[in-house]
């Protein structure tokens, strides 16, 4: 198994990831993103989290014109597996890899703190090894999370299980942080290989730093 | 030379965090008489040609790439 992550001017969670997937056993490498290809043996792509260009003009805007990003979009087209986690997530949205868009939070501040999600649709890869409606405690950290998606849009992601994750309370009930349409945390495309997230699982590796729930979703890839 | 003023905003269904609270702002220092907020950007470019037709598709490409994110967000131009 080899996770490739990814690495632009002002990421600042490729290591982070890149220690959670060694600890499942993992090969990793972390790519610039001048690269202009993905490894050939890669398993996992992932768009780790931080602050890629600086946020500037819109949160992920200017990655999305990266030189490895034609190389993303290739290796997503032929079925590869990608991950976006928060920063990533947004990146994937703006290059149209990911349907919707991350917004400025409602409160508009910057939140950082462990936040509960309920489990929507484990039938992918990313959640298999959890169960819909089970209940998890991963960080969130963000300043742009509030998703939003049309009405059109929304029915979509539905009606194709596309809805991943829900931000709620201990209990599972909604509980909405950020704004985002239908409390929505993370989604995935149609083709259920392309994933994305707000909340950082692999900051959610080890019970003594708050949480281990990150384990159980990083190692569905791991079982591929 | 041409200058292109790009205003970018939040489209009109889309909630308005930061409106909202100017608005707020607004209202505890009792401008009473404003009905609505909404901040946007605006993006200042200095374009080497004179030929409006062609800038004015040109900054539309733009926009549809890169300075808006039509999910979310409309765009104006103006060409000065």
């Amino acid at each position: 198994m080899k996770v490739t992550i990814l690495q632009f001017p002002g990421t600042n969670c490729e290591y982070d990831t890149q220690h959670a997937f060694e600890e499942l056993g993992a090969k990793t490498e972390i790519i610039w993103h001048k690269a202009d290809s993905i490894p050939k043996d890669t398993n996992l792509l992932v768009v780790a989290g931080g602050f890629s260009y600086g946020d500037y003009l819109r949160s992920g805007a200017i990655a999305k014109f990266s030189p490895v990003m034609k190389a993303v979009k290739e290796y997503a087209d032929k079925g590869g597996k990608v991950l976006g986690i928060c920063n990533g997530f947004q990146v994937l949205t703006e290059a149209g890899l990911l349907p919707g868009a991350l917004k400025r939070n409602d409160g508009l501040h910057f939140i950082s703190k462990h936040h509960h999600l309920s489990v929507q649709n484990n039938d992918n890869i990313f959640l298999e090894k959890l169960s819909n409606g089970d209940v998890i405690n991963i960080p969130i950290a963000h300043h742009d999370g509030n998703y939003f998606i049309d009405d059109e849009g929304l029915k979509d992601l539905y009606a194709n299980n596309q809805v991943l994750l829900k931000y709620t309370d201990a209990n599972g009930s909604v509980k909405n942080p950020n704004g985002s349409v239908d409390s929505i945390a993370g989604v995935c495309n149609k083709e259920k290989n392309i994933f994305g997230l707000m909340p950082h699982p692999e900051r959610a590796m080890e019970v003594l730093l708050g949480s281990d729930d990150g384990v159980k979703m990083l190692e569905g890839f791991l079982a591929s | 030379m041409i200058k292109a003023i790009v205003n970018v905003s939040l489209k009109a269904g889309v909630l308005d965090s930061q409106g909202k609270a100017v608005h707020h702002a607004l209202d505890s220092l009792q401008f009473s008489n404003v009905s609505d907020v909404r901040v946007g950007k605006q993006i200042v470019l200095q374009l080497d040609t004179d030929d409006k037709t062609q800038a004015m598709q040109d900054v539309e490409k733009m926009c549809e790439e890169i300075l808006a994110n039509t999910v979310i967000e409309d765009y104006s131009i103006e060409l000065i």
